[in-house]
């Protein structure tokens, strides 16, 4: 009786240590990020978010975020304007509509795309993938609108944000279809049942059963993309064209660009001064804040949605 | 050829208007596992009919089969024809979806959709119609809930969640949900069976008031509700129809021993 206990104890001090870290993890990271950015915001204040100017050499230093800010929020959003809608509807197709013997190897061979690393996806992208994204996409979208779409204006060059926007879908499909698909296992058959009851088809069950049963587990499931999306470096570094400076600012999609941490990645490696240093802490700091602020505002567009729809919608 | 068939159809319809379901060497299927076996069986319209046996019997892939749902699970299929309205559901220019519109179907568990209010889900289906007339989909809502026995205790508070009801108002929920699509025939899965005794007996009242305007199956696992709701009955037993009749007659003079044996609870 007593032993039992103990042991119960000891499991339940385990298992509250290793919540604890999580905890003390984001702790340390916040910490040390905003103590290694404090020098640059010090040095150049609110100007080093709204600024474009991006000089490193000593005597004078100037350093501004907001090119690689837009950069990093256009290509992630190409990403999952283009991955989650296609992620979707390979989930819907695994989990609602087909048989088994085709749903689980399809299922198996989606989790094994999404554990290839991402410098396989930039490798790719970077010999073969880029010419085709020029020639068969990027050609004839700016041979038919560059006259009267600035977002199209630019000569395609292949290795630009649209690009990396494409790639990075590439990449996010698989984790967003699996999540996606796992959840949807959650929704019980008898909702199905109700509206197939109903004379739904397979496509009316789906919308009026499943989604609105599994909406947040589908909305957390882009934005774990989303984070690995708008965090991915390597492949974003191979591809983006690596400008730095206000022409960085991107005028169209096929601009040649930036995110914040593929100039991290970029730089790192050559910065000796400390006000250089602060600078690329500095991003990182962005791209924390830049994460968690799209984490709460998706929490919220959820639970809000949720209200409206189970609430006050009826007469 | 054209007389033939013009008589044909005839004798259909004459059929058609003495019975509103036939079910015609029916057999269904689990992969290889025939779970229902030849069954044949004529339902009166504006009746309540009853499947009672044992579990495992095939009370229940049989109701399934009656409007197509029994298909959706994976592996299974159906031989034999169900005639409604003069019609083979079964026939291959037949849409599945069609025939789930007009026969209606009621589960074991309540199911509501949780996202949605009483009123949303009672209009579900109206919506799934392309019916976007508010006054329309209002006046039906209304009147399916008062069909449902439930319209005095929600009609205040028709934009709350369907799911803040209890067990007994949101299987009364779904029947009213199922209403709304005005239906020809309900069917019910064992329907009280999740719920409590008081609960149950407003659904068994509800049954006998609303089979003056619609042919109601029922399923069930309890001898006595059926005794209670049922004018005509079917005692299955491991996938085969042993004895069909008038609820009476099933429960008082049995022809089969089977069912005598049954009836009278000396087997489980």
């Amino acid at each position: 009786m007593v032993r039992n206990k103990r042991h119960d104890k000891l499991f339940t001090g385990l298992v509250f240590g290793t919540a604890a870290y999580t905890l003390l993890m984001v702790g340390l990271v916040a910490f040390s990020v905003t103590k290694g950015s404090l020098d640059i915001f010090t040095e150049e204040g609110i100007q080093f978010i709204t600024g474009s100017d991006w000089n490193a050499v000593e005597g004078r230093e100037s350093f501004g975020a907001y090119p690689y800010i837009i950069g990093t929020l256009l290509s992630s959003a190409i990403a999952l304007a283009i991955g989650v809608p296609i992620s979707l509807a390979i989930a819907v197709f695994i989990s609602e509509i087909a048989p088994p013997r085709i749903g689980t190897p399809l299922s198996f061979i989606t989790e094994l795309l999404a554990a290839v690393p991402s410098i396989i996806y930039g490798l790719w992208a970077l010999f073969v993938f880029r010419f085709w994204v020029r020639d068969l996409i990027e050609k004839p979208l700016y041979d038919a609108f560059h006259g009267y779409l600035p977002f199209f204006a630019k000569t395609p060059f292949g290795l630009d944000i649209f690009t990396a926007g494409i790639v990075l879908a590439i990449m996010i499909i698989p984790i967003i279809s699996s999540i996606c698909r796992e959840v949807m296992r959650v929704v019980p058959d008898s909702q199905r049942e109700a509206a197939y009851s109903l004379g739904a088809t397979r496509w009316e069950t789906v919308r009026m059963a499943v989604f609105p049963y599994v909406k947040s587990g589908l909305v957390g499931a882009s934005m774990l993309g989303l984070g690995r999306a708008i965090g991915e470096t390597i492949l974003v570094t191979m591809i983006i064209g690596n400008v730095v400076g206000p022409s960085a600012i991107p005028t169209s999609f096929f601009s040649q660009g930036q995110t914040l941490s593929s100039l991290v990645a970029n730089e790192f490696n050559e910065a000796s001064s400390e006000l250089h240093l602060s600078a690329l802490i500095a991003l990182g700091a962005i791209l924390f804040i830049l994460t968690m602020g799209i984490n709460i505002v998706a929490r919220l567009l959820v639970k809000k949605k949720m209200k409206v729809s189970s609430g006050a919608k009826a007469q | 050829m054209a007389i033939e068939e013009s008589l044909e159809r005839k004798e259909a319809l004459v059929e058609s208007v003495k019975y509103k379901v036939s079910i015609e060497n029916v057999d269904g299927w689990y992969g290889t596992k025939r779970a229902i076996k030849d069954i044949n069986l004529k339902v009166r319209e504006k009746t309540v009919t009853a499947f009672i046996g044992p579990s495992g019997c095939g009370k229940t892939t049989l109701i399934r089969c009656l409007n197509r749902m029994h298909e959706m699970t994976p592996g299974a299929r159906v031989d034999g024809r169900i005639i409604v309205d003069g019609i083979n559901i079964y026939d291959k220019s037949i849409d599945a979806v069609i025939i789930r519109r007009r026969i209606g179907m009621v589960f074991q568990k309540p199911n509501p959709f949780p996202t949605m209010s009483i009123f949303e889900n009672v209009a579900a289906g109206l919506r799934l119609n392309g019916i976007n007339n508010k006054t329309i989909i209002r006046e039906i809502v209304e009147e399916s809930l008062k069909n449902a026995a439930l319209w005095d205790e929600v009609k205040n508070e028709l934009h709350i969640p369907g799911m803040s009801l209890s067990g007994g108002q949101q299987q009364r929920l779904c029947i009213a949900r199922a209403l709304a699509m005005q239906p020809e025939v309900l069917l019910m899965d064992e329907p009280t069976s999740s719920l409590d005794p008081i609960g149950a007996s407003k659904i068994e009242e509800l049954v006998r008031t609303l089979k003056d305007s619609v042919t109601i199956i029922i399923v069930t696992h309890n001898m006595q509700q059926a005794a209670r709701v049922s004018d005509f009955t079917a005692f299955m037993y491991l996938g085969d129809m042993i004895e069909y009749g008038a609820t009476n007659q099933i429960f008082m003079k049995p022809e089969k021993e089977l069912t005598e044996r049954y009836v009278s609870g000396k087997f489980v």
